[in-house]
């Protein structure tokens, strides 16, 4: 083809195909090269290389999306390719398609080298601005950095020596974008974690960075926002008027299992209670945001953040715990200090509850609840706020004796839904009142099964749309909440110790009976 | 289990399922929504099964009505199933004699309470299908131009029967490549002039789609006719060259662009479950489809006669 004398006309504004009112036409990335770090963790197998499959399998991936792994093993593409087959078969949500499959395996090539080694990372260069010429992914890549946070300055330091990270100037079809994604830990106190921001500040804008809270990618925390805010029913009681106060519950049943190297010394509080439970209380204790927009989402998150008080006396607010060997679900498992590559007198909690109060109008004197376990009895995510009892009952004493508070519980999971808990008459012919259950459930109520929260998040990242991932600003918020809970706790509380199978340590109990409440059954 | 009913009632066949549903352990609550399937005994094999698959990960109601010798004596039989792997309910309501034409007055009764219900005319839809009696009874109304003889003059016949809540599966089958049409504009590209849209002759969902095309962009776009199979491809006519996206294989899809390496992406045809699960999705008017439809009426695409 000839090049023409002048420049063609290009179309500027809206796609003209996009309509908002044309909800079957979905949001589908942009061209671009995804790059993984860590291709060969759990995490990278389990979730990321299947949520890749299920959107291209669900048509929202480019023609030419391209997956480049980087791990330190003398492996080829093909190597690569096999890998992310046996993860897809394994663990994909989507029904496996040979042309899905051809079409993913196509774009996907392997650099093997070291964090340290500049020819791999020069490598690495060569192999995406080659698969912009081969397959046309217009010079736009992610970099996912699925690897410890030990190992983000190396990453980070080699992506700029390689230019990597520098989108240059961009041609006539608009400037290539670059953006980065990190997982938790985001630090482990308020120190690191703004050291860690500013090392990533120096190489990529804040606009660029996606940290991922895969909690915030699942559809029950997003539904948060929907039943909060596009209902009249649950607006006027949530406040102080009508809620005693608010649990928020990450119980897990298994163990540390093959995470001791990163567990020992972060512990329960850091790993789940500063990201996945402080976000979850943000949400429910935000006011409403002007729109849905990242930036005002993140300006009523903040505020939330911000109005959190810790208890006057820590060590009667908080409760802190350690697993030993018991019996859980039925097998017998190791204590925490008999886990491999734990030390023996390891002073890290596996268990963590704390009471916090949000200082704002609507939520003065409510106190929320926060607690996570390991080895717990069962798996469960979830959000009650319990609500105050009737001021007076025009019924006997006898016949209330079963009736418990008014409860609103959002499942998070397993069993996503939202569940009412109020009191109702016992059949029968006398006044008898017990609690009983009116259920929503996500599986019971939509055509449609929900998408897998790292296929949301990884799409927004490829898109670029940020509401779902939280900022530095947030971070450092939930830092200054917990920082001063773990220096009393590395001062004056050991954690105390729990059976495996059981609900907890003894002190969070007395926690919660020390305002005449009690946790819910796990 | 599978319950027959012959000559039966709609209040015999309620009792009937709540005796099934407490016999198993009362597991069929919740369901998500009320599927009104008009067919035929030719047509209802594959119909159930489509609309049991789609809703196979949430269940629904499926009510089969099929029409059986309008000449006869009024009777209503009845085929219930329920349990053996599906989570939903479905039954089977065959009409005879002059039943067939009050076959609302058994649909309504068995509606459930407080969720949506949808009416499917897999072959033959009515012209106005608002105005069928089983068509009133649902907020959606799903029709099928393919099936029809002369898929065009259907088309049109439904132009001028639309209302809110009409949809067809013709315009569901063209989502996967509206969708990528939309993701290839998402790019820069230079000035149009004109576009085109090949696929077999009788192919409602090309006619549809070089419709809304011609709609969206304001320039003409031809309708060309190819072996096939389904839709085979797009090409749209710039200053700067052709962006075409052909399919001749009707599993993976090329995109080319000017001055760029040819990209490769999946699209494969649908099957019915697919298409059906894409339209019990939403449930409020499509507009956009409304649009493309009345455009339809007024420019009539000319691809050979049918």
């Amino acid at each position: 083809m000839t090049t023409p004398a002048s420049p063609p006309r290009y179309h500027a504004g809206p796609n003209p195909l996009r309509d908002a009112r044309d909800r079957r036409i979905p949001r589908v990335a942009g061209p671009c090269v995804l790059v993984m770090f860590g291709v060969t963790g759990d995490l990278a197998r389990k979730k990321l290389l299947p949520a890749i499959y299920d959107l291209a399998n669900r048509g929202l991936l480019p023609p030419g999306f391209s997956l480049v792994g980087f791990a330190r093993r003398n492996w080829e593409n093909e190597d690569f390719a096999e890998l992310t087959y046996d993860a897809v078969k394994q663990h994909a949500r989507t029904p496996f398609r040979d042309n899905v499959w051809e079409q993913v395996a196509e774009g996907m090539r392997f650099v093997p080298g070291d964090f340290s080694d500049d020819a791999a990372f020069d490598r690495l260069c060569e192999t995406v601005s080659q698969l912009d010429v081969e397959r046309g992914t217009g010079g736009n890549y992610a970099f996912y950095l699925s690897v410890p946070p030990g190992s983000f300055p190396a990453v980070v330091g080699q992506l700029k020596r390689s230019g990597l990270s520098d989108p240059g100037p961009g041609g006539p079809g608009g400037r290539p974008w670059r953006r980065v994604v990190i997982e938790k830990p985001f630090g482990h106190d308020l120190a690191s974690a703004r050291e860690l921001n500013a090392m990533l500040a120096a190489v990529f804008p804040p606009e660029a960075v996606f940290r991922i809270d895969h909690y915030l990618g699942k559809e029950t925390v997003q539904n948060i926002l929907a039943l909060r805010f596009a209902n009249t029913l649950y607006e006027p009681i949530w406040n102080r008027s009508y809620v005693d106060h608010v649990q928020i519950t990450m119980a897990e049943d298994i163990g540390i299992g093959g995470r001791a190297g990163y567990y020992d010394g972060i512990g329960a509080a850091r790993d789940v209670i500063q990201n996945h439970l402080l976000q979850l209380l943000a949400l429910t204790a935000m006011e409403e945001p002007l729109s849905f927009e990242a930036d005002s989402l993140r300006v009523e998150k903040e505020k939330a953040l911000s109005a959190i008080r810790l208890p006057e006396d820590l060590a009667a607010g908080t409760a802190r715990g350690q697993y030993t060997a018991g019996w859980q679900g039925g097998v017998e498992v190791r204590g925490f200090l008999e886990e491999d590559g734990i030390a023996p007198d390891s002073k890290t909690e596996t268990y963590a509850a704390i009471r916090l109060g949000v200082d704002t109008r609507r939520w003065a004197g409510v106190p929320f609840f926060l607690r996570t376990g390991k080895r717990l009895p069962r798996r469960m995510t979830e959000i009650a706020l319990m609500f105050q009892r009737a001021p007076h009952l025009p019924f006997a004493k006898t016949d209330t004796e079963e009736l418990g508070q008014n409860a609103l519980v959002i499942r998070v999971q397993p069993d996503e839904g939202v569940t009412v808990r109020f009191g109702s008459k016992v059949p029968g012919s006398a006044m008898e009142v017990r609690d009983v259950n009116m259920d929503f459930a996500y599986g019971e109520s939509f055509t449609e099964s929900s998408p897998e929260a790292y296929e949301r998040l990884l799409l927004d990242v490829l898109i670029g749309d940020a509401p779902l991932f939280p900022r530095q600003k947030e971070v450092e918020l939930s830092w200054q909440v917990l920082d001063p809970i773990e220096e009393f706790w590395a001062e004056h509380m050991k954690p105390e110790p729990y059976p495996a199978g059981s609900t907890g340590p003894p002190s969070a109990d007395a926690l919660m009976a020390a305002s005449g409440r009690a946790w819910r059954r796990l | 289990m599978t319950i027959d009913l012959t000559e039966t009632t709609t209040s015999a066949i309620h009792d009937t399922l709540m005796q099934a549903r407490h016999r198993l352990g009362g597991p069929t609550l919740g369901m998500v929504l009320t599927l009104v399937i008009v067919t035929d005994e030719s047509g209802q094999y594959d119909a159930v099964r489509a609309a049991s698959q789609a809703a196979r990960e949430h269940p629904c109601r499926v009510l089969g009505v099929i029409i059986r010798n309008p000449a006869g004596r009024s009777r209503l039989d009845a085929e219930i199933r329920l349990g053996e792997g599906s989570p939903g309910e479905t039954l089977l309501l065959r009409m005879h004699g002059a039943l067939g034409q009050h076959a609302d007055s058994v649909v309504a009764p068995l509606i459930l309470p407080d969720t949506p219900v949808v009416t499917w005319w897999p072959d033959r839809a009515p012209a106005i299908p608002s105005a069928d009696p089983l068509g009133a009874l649902a907020q959606r109304r799903v029709t099928d131009a393919a099936a029809s003889d002369k898929p065009r003059q259907m088309l049109t016949v439904l132009a001028s029967g639309y209302r809110p809540g009409d949809t067809d599966l013709s315009w569901t089958r063209a989502t996967p490549w509206r969708s990528l049409l939309a993701a290839t504009l998402d790019q820069p590209y230079a000035e149009m002039t004109s576009g085109t849209v090949s696929a077999e002759q009788h192919n409602p969902s090309a006619d549809l789609i070089a419709t809304w095309l011609a709609g969206r962009l304001g320039i003409p776009v031809a309708r060309e006719v190819s072996a096939g199979p389904g839709i085979t491809g797009v090409c749209f006519t710039t200053v700067a060259g052709d962006i075409t996206l052909s399919r001749p294989d009707g599993r993976t899809a090329t995109l080319s662009k000017p001055g760029q390496p040819e990209r490769r992406v999946a699209l494969h045809r649908r099957d019915t479950a697919e298409l059906l699960a894409e339209e019990l999705r939403r449930l409020d008017p499509d507009e956009v489809y409304a649009e493309a439809l009345a455009r339809f009426a007024v420019h009539p695409i000319d691809a050979g006669d049918e």
